[in-house]
């Protein structure tokens, strides 16, 4: 596996990226832990994979295709009515430009 | 024991007219409700709406127009299932107050079928545990009936505590991505089936790993769970991966045990990180199918006992972390006051909703699939796949099913699982991640006990050998009693 070094700071990056806020203690706390699976994940390092083609996929799929013929779909009403922000018939979200 | 009736029997109590399907309705209900405030197997109890279809199913029952493989029968359903109307979380606060517009494909084939959809089973949020103690934010965790200081396995612990646990006739949908029927089946001493991937849809299932996530079974017997499954499997125009292939009455082919069955015996499965009581359990059962005819022999499955842990765990992990990117508080679910930019918006809301495993899952997916990591870890664990299928394809051209101690361990305590760090709960899905990576149909048959506790033997076939699966189980199950 490549080699990263696995601190802190590079926790606190990652999370970042996944839309997650880590408080030090958290970062504190996961450190050993990811440490420790990553290290177990590592064993797939002296697996030769070199002529294997990946699975993405258990199965072998083929494309489905269907027919492209109109149905009934949920309506606006509906589908906005499990959101808490909505505005005119449109979902509300958080600013895109800041001030 | 209370003798329960499995549920051709219950069927004909309603048909002859000795039982009405809303009072057995009502009993289960109360049962449920009662026993929730003690084992917590519930999320969600919906009670009106199960008493509602069993007043339509006795209308039916007096129209002399009863029908369905499911008629009458009351079934739980994991909460990361969508019921129309039901609140459906996967046990998660980022989806609390969630009540789904529409049904998944299984729900709706179920009550097409007669059945009752009594409530939304517990499980380890998203389904990242084998313990059911990973429940979300505001959650309580299930416990075992046989013993409530331990654990009712995970992640569908709710199902297979409450098809444990009732005196009544029932059956549970419970949803495995690595193991997630069969452990807790194991722990709690019900019988577990666990499909071929994409025999049954995933449309409106909560996806956790979309390459790995099957919808399967539960039931006190093999009959029951596989009356359940020949309901709900069959290919859905809604799912692109689901199967093609014709679904046979599986439920039609259990009353002749299997010539010869020839079993192999996984080795590796019985060695290092085994508990031997479990170990020794599991190889009597063995030589119990062994005297009534079964054919026994070792194999050695060398690259899954040693890569298929990581594997699983990379791929479920990668995708897992790109599945949930959808939850941000926006569109349904749990949502905050608007405040912030987009980025500031979302984190709040997931950092807020997501419980620590989600967390720790989310990071470490997100990691995996990082560019420059992505060749690494996410395409090296898909490589090592193939390399592990092919292993579980050569053993079946002289197998019929692989046997193996469905869990190391029998159900741990609470205190013993509080010790153990991430990497070392995840090494306990080592017997049931290898065939949940490859997709392969497995079971869970309750084989005997150690320390008052249930022990589950696994037996896996390849793939689409429901029936023949079905049948080997079967006549373990009659060996067994």
């Amino acid at each position: 596996m490549q080699k990263q070094k696995i601190d802190e700071s590079f926790i606190l990056k990652v999370a970042k990226n996944s839309r997650l806020k880590l408080s030090e203690a958290e970062a504190k706390k996961f450190l050993p832990q990811m440490r420790e699976i990553l290290e177990a994940f590592s064993k797939l390092d002296s697996l030769d994979v070199s002529k294997a083609k990946p699975s993405f996929q258990p199965l072998p799929l083929k494309n489905v295709f269907r027919k492209d013929v109109p149905k009934e779909s949920l309506s606006q009403e509906q589908a906005l009515s499990l959101a808490r922000h909505k505005k005119e018939g449109y979902f509300k979200g958080p600013k895109v430009v800041s001030e | 024991m209370k003798k329960i009736p499995a549920i051709i029997e219950l069927q004909e109590k309603f048909t002859s007219g000795e039982l009405s399907v809303k009072e057995h309705t009502q009993k289960i209900i109360s049962e449920a409700k009662n026993s929730n405030k003690e084992f917590h197997h519930f999320n969600e109890i919906c009670w009106e709406k199960a008493l509602q279809k069993a007043e339509e199913l006795d209308r039916q029952l007096k129209q002399k127009k009863a029908k369905g493989k499911l008629f009458g029968i009351p079934v739980s359903v994991k909460d990361c299932i969508c019921v129309k109307g039901v609140e459906s979380t996967a046990g998660s606060a980022i989806l609390k107050g969630y009540r789904p517009l529409y049904n998944a494909t299984v729900i709706e084939r179920a009550e097409k079928e007669g059945a009752i959809i009594i409530g939304k089973t517990a499980q380890d949020e998203f389904g990242f545990g084998t313990f059911s103690r990973n429940v979300g934010k505001g959650f309580e965790i299930p416990l075992n009936p046989h013993d409530k200081e331990r654990s009712c396995g995970g992640s569908s612990g709710g199902s297979a505590g409450f098809t444990a646990l009732t005196e009544l006739t029932q059956v549970s949908i419970s949803e495995s991505t690595g193991g997630s029927i069969a452990c807790p089946a194991s722990f709690c001493g019900v019988f577990g089936f666990t499909p071929t991937y994409g025999r049954v849809s995933r449309y409106g299932l909560m996806d956790y790993a979309s390459s790995l996530d099957k919808i399967g079974s539960m039931g006190k017997n093999v009959h029951d769970a596989a009356l359940l499954l020949e309901a709900i499997a069959g290919n859905d125009e809604k799912d692109s991966t689901s199967l093609p292939n014709p679904v046979e009455n599986y439920s039609q082919f259990l009353e002749k045990s299997p010539k010869g069955l020839k079993i192999g015996v996984v080795k590796e499965f019985f060695g290092k990180g085994i508990d031997k009581k479990v170990s020794e359990t599991v190889w009597k059962s063995l030589k119990m199918l062994e005297s009534e005819g079964a054919k026994i022999e070792e194999i050695s499955l060398p690259l899954n006992a040693e890569y298929g842990l990581s594997a699983y765990y990379l791929v479920a992990m990668t995708e897992a972390s790109t599945n949930l990117a959808k939850y941000c508080g926006l569109r349904y679910g749990n949502a905050l006051d608007l405040n912030g930019s987009f980025d500031e918006y979302f984190t709040k809301v997931r950092t807020e909703f997501f419980g620590e495993e989600a967390k720790r899952r989310i990071i470490l997916g997100t990691f995996a699939r990082m560019s420059g990591f992505r060749e690494a870890y996410y395409l090296k664990a898909m490589k090592a796949r193939t390399l592990l299928i092919e292993e579980f394809q050569k053993a079946f051209k002289k197998f019929d099913v692989l046997a193996n101690p469905t869990m190391p361990v029998i159900a741990p305590k609470f205190s013993e699982i509080e010790k153990l760090s991430p990497m070392q709960n995840y090494a306990m899905d080592l017997c049931t991640g290898p065939a949940n990576t490859a997709g392969l149909p497995h079971a869970s048959i309750p084989c005997g006990e150690t320390s008052k506790m249930p022990v589950g033997l696994m037996l896996t076939a390849d793939y689409l050998k429901e029936k023949e699966l079905l049948s080997a189980s079967a006549f373990a199950e009659k060996v067994f009693k």
